[in-house]
């Protein structure tokens, strides 16, 4: 880690502590506290806490091209389901024979669908590294590809964050096929276990929390690192005045492409941590509107400061947990509002809030 | 000709003159046959297979259209005896006993018990004599498209029967599709004649005849024929068959891409106005088809009793609820985020769903009813390979009409002057005097308008509910895009085209993988002209 990296970001510093705080915390109140004690942490808490740093890894995925690129992507989400789609494969073949069908080669769907032998993008994925390489490499192959054609092509502004949204949709389509491979409309479920842990002991849980919290404190230090370098001042020129940027001498869709390459892995590894935890991973992940609830959740958090994506997550899918528990109908009302009055009253976000409250104090 | 006729009040006298002439040879044939008809059912009481036979022959020979019924209950097995009175009637099992129908009139008569009914027997000869006689009833029947329907019955399988009588009924045909049809018959019965000659013969007259039995018959005889010349005549004839059904294969593709290309342009049409004039990104856009499609709803509710009036009113009412509520959007949240599209595109898509969730929590979560009124159902049957529903055909109308409309405000009113003004230079048009702030609201209130009106159009081809915008508006976003920004023409080429499009795909690839398939041309073609199919041209450009 490069000193500079945290040197000014008070935001960060603090997000950094209490996350490490919490890392700590949390399984030792789960595991060591017994479970009738105030204190003790319930192991579904820790699996949702897990859920929401996977969130907030994403967020901070959104955050680097959204607030220091100007890329407002409407089709993160699909990198986050195909990194989720990638540990899914490993974790259908881990389940071996112990499946209903009892299949050992195949997993269920296919027995049910009369398939006789895997199909060849299934292979490999029995192994963990293969499987970790393609939770990274196939969203990132995916993100360099659309990359380089919008990029090169110069496709901005509005007309790149329809065409990302167009993206996720074409793949929810895909994936919604039984035919793709996939599990079609049911997606990929009923996993048994992981590098052979148990899924559903409390010790794999909080193993899957600490490498949620891991994966974030890292994510956060990498893009911090990015936009604090020199790097950083070019995507932030570009961000701002893209031509001007160029006309410097500066190959434009050189730095989008690979920061949205970046940005795109990130989403992955978020994507794979994701699915471990909530036991499930369908074509839904694709869906349009999920892609927004990130933009949301960043711009809510304040956009450009990485740790308020990281706040923002969190707040947003903690009213989601609350409030579809206690007024199912009340969500999407309070979800709209907070788009609407967000980018009418806080443009900057909370971060944005709290930086003018340090400013003012 | 009675067109013609009708000219001068003097040929309107002598048509009607002539009226009353034909009712009354019309009167007086009727009258001789229901002589023949009564006997004939006379006969047929006795329920002697010989009288029921010779009845039939006289019941058939009557012509008359209400024989045609009785005859079909006793070819079924369904005509009975009732015994108390010696009446015929059609009977069919019901829970208490027997449901009567009166065998002429078709109307209902009471029920009777097992015992009350004696059923009139019928053997195998009777069988085939019956056939005989309701095909020839059906044949003659006054009503053109009976007989198209017997002949088209007929074609599929004809026996030396059936063939006499076409022969003896063609000569006096007079509707030409109906005469057409019995030709076929003849014709491919007459592709078993020995001599070769007739049997080209019967092959030239079956020519462009798209009946499915035809394509059937000439496939079969070149099976098993050995004449060389007639082996070509037919590979001929069965080409040209084929090429004439491809053709009208790809006409209903093209009709069904052009229905669905203008649902994508009556759903994007709004939005090219919203975001491709103003340059506001209105994710809310589908939500407000969906209320168009709800106030449709609403309007048939309030008047259950007319419902193809309703759907009239519907699209007026449609247009004032989602322009004003458009204007309520731009008013309350849009005006403050000019020049920021990326903010524009979140706060409306929060509109939408709030949109979405008061009608989950005001009228239903579920999707709702709305009725089709009659004529939209139905289609129009060119011939046996090409028919066009209906509903399509509206569609495609009512997209025109709004198109055109639309067109005609933005270039011919002043309203659409100064829209073009505004959008092209803001600063500059104020200096003018526009008042750009109203311009922008009523502009906007038009969009969300015509957004209502698409779903008005909708409401009548997919389901209402909650969710209706959602799955239009990624399509509509492309189709604009696709076309190019700030051109309604461009979003009418946009839209038709990938309606084609699809469906030319759909049936090697699937709905589904059609629909991927131009999504990825969409993205591929952003990336060769990232200002679409008609880009705006100048400084405007300059994003």
């Amino acid at each position: 880690m490069r000193l500079g990296t945290l040197h000014l970001d008070r935001g960060g510093q603090i997000f950094l502590a209490l996350l490490a705080l919490t890392t700590l915390l949390v399984p030792i109140l789960n595991l060591a506290v017994p479970a009738d004690s105030p204190l003790h942490v319930s192991t579904f808490t820790v699996t949702l806490l897990g859920k929401y740093l996977t969130y907030a890894l994403l967020a901070i995925a959104v955050d680097l091209v959204w607030g220091y690129l100007g890329i407002l992507s409407l089709g993160h989400g699909a990198f986050f389901a195909l990194g989720g789609y990638a540990m899914g494969m490993y974790l259908m073949r881990q389940i071996g024979d112990r499946g209903v069908y009892g299949n050992p080669e195949l997993p269920d769907f296919m027995v049910f669908l009369n398939w006789q032998e895997l199909p060849w993008f299934w292979h490999g994925f029995d192994m963990f590294w293969f499987a970790a390489l393609m939770v990274m490499l196939v969203p990132g192959a995916l993100a360099f590809v659309f990359g380089w054609l919008a990029f090169r092509s110069r496709v901005t502004g509005v007309y790149l964050s329809i065409i990302t949204q167009a993206l996720t949709y074409a793949l929810m389509l895909a994936f919604f096929r039984n035919e793709m491979g996939f599990g079609g409309n049911n997606g990929l479920t009923d996993f048994k276990d992981l590098l052979g842990f148990d899924l559903q002991s409390d010790a794999t849980r909080i193993g899957l929390f600490i490498a949620s919290a891991l994966a974030v404190a890292g994510g956060y230090l990498a893009c911090r690192t990015i936009v604090t370098s020199k790097l950083g001042r070019v995507t932030v020129a570009i961000r701002d005045a893209e031509s001007r940027t160029r006309f410097i001498g500066y190959r434009v869709e050189r730095f989008k492409l690979w920061v949205f390459t970046f940005s795109a892995v990130l989403a992955g590894i978020a994507g794979a941590l994701y699915v471990p935890q909530v036991g499930i991973i369908n074509p839904g992940e694709f869906s349009p509107i999920n892609s927004i609830e990130i933009v949301v959740w960043v711009a809510i958090g304040g956009r450009a400061t990485l740790y308020g994506a990281v706040l923002g997550a969190l707040l947003v899918n903690y009213g989601k947990t609350y409030l579809t528990g206690v007024m199912p109908d009340a969500w999407l009302f309070a979800l709209g509002g907070l788009f609407v009055l967000v980018t009418l009253l806080l443009p900057q976000g909370i971060a944005g809030l709290l930086r003018r409250k340090e400013a003012t104090a | 000709m009675p067109t013609r006729l009708l000219r001068s009040p003097l040929s309107a006298l002598r048509l009607w003159l002539l009226v009353a002439l034909a009712l009354c040879a019309f009167a007086q044939a009727a009258l001789a046959g229901s002589a023949e008809l009564e006997q004939g059912i006379a006969l047929i009481k006795t329920n002697k297979y010989d009288q029921v036979e010779e009845g039939v022959t006289l019941v058939a020979s009557s012509r008359d259209p209400r024989a045609v019924g009785l005859l079909a209950a006793l070819q079924d097995s369904d005509l009975y005896l009732r015994k108390a009175d010696g009446r015929l009637f059609i009977a069919t099992r019901s829970d208490a006993g027997y449901d009567l129908i009166d065998p002429l009139t078709q109307a209902p008569a009471g029920t009777a018990g097992k015992r009350d009914l004696k059923r009139i027997r019928i053997n195998n000869r009777l069988r085939s004599q019956l056939r005989t006689a309701v095909a020839t009833l059906n044949l003659t029947h006054p009503e053109a498209s009976v007989r198209l329907a017997a002949v088209n019955e007929m074609l599929d399988r004809l026996d030396a029967d059936s063939l006499a009588l076409l022969r003896d009924l063609a000569g006096d045909e007079k509707n030409a599709e109906v005469r057409a049809g019995m030709t076929a018959a003849i014709a491919l019965a007459d592709l078993n004649a020995d001599e070769p000659a007739r049997r080209i013969e019967a092959l030239d007259q079956l020519e462009g005849n798209l009946h499915p039995a035809v394509q059937g018959g000439i496939q079969r005889l070149l099976d098993r024929e050995q004449d060389e010349a007639v082996r070509a005549t037919a590979e001929r004839v069965l080409e040209g068959l084929q090429f004439k059904r491809d053709l009208y294969g790809f006409a209903e593709t093209l009709f069904f891409g052009l229905s669905l290309g203008s649902v994508l342009v009556l759903a994007a049409i709004g939005l090219a106005i919203t975001f491709g004039v103003m340059g506001v990104i209105n994710m809310a856009h589908g939500e407000l088809i969906m209320l168009g499609a709800y106030t449709t709803y609403i309007v048939q509710q309030l008047m259950p009793e007319h419902i193809g009036l309703a759907l009239f009113l519907a699209i007026p009412a449609a247009f004032v609820v989602s322009g004003a509520v458009g204007i309520l959007i731009e008013r309350g949240v849009i005006r403050f985020l000019y020049g920021r599209p990326l903010e524009t595109l979140l706060a409306t898509f929060g509109i939408s769903l709030i949109l979405q969730q008061l009608v989950r929590t005001l009228i239903s979560p579920q999707n709702v009813p709305v009725a089709n009124p009659d004529w939209m159902s139905g289609s129009w049957q060119i011939n046996s390979v090409l028919s066009l529903t209906m509903n399509r055909m509206y569609i495609i109308a009512f997209c025109l009409i709004v198109f055109t409309a639309l067109y005609l405000v933005m270039r011919r009113t002043s309203l659409g002057l100064q829209v073009r003004a505004v959008s092209q230079n803001r600063a500059m048009a104020r200096a003018m005097g526009v008042r750009s702030a109203r311009v922008d609201a009523l502009t906007f209130g038009l969009g969300s308008g015509i957004a209502g009106v698409a779903g008005v159009a909708l409401s009548q081809l997919t389901n209402v509910g909650p969710n209706l915008g959602q799955s239009y508006i990624i399509d509509s976003f492309m189709v604009v895009v696709f076309g190019g920004v700030g051109n309604l023409w461009g979003t009418l080429v946009a839209g038709m085209s990938l309606g084609v499009v699809n469906k030319i795909l759909e049936p090697w690839a699937g709905a589904v993988l059609a629909k991927i398939l131009v999504l990825i041309f969409i993205i591929l073609f952003i990336q060769k002209r990232p200002r679409g199919l008609f880009p705006q041209k100048g400084r405007a450009a300059e994003g």
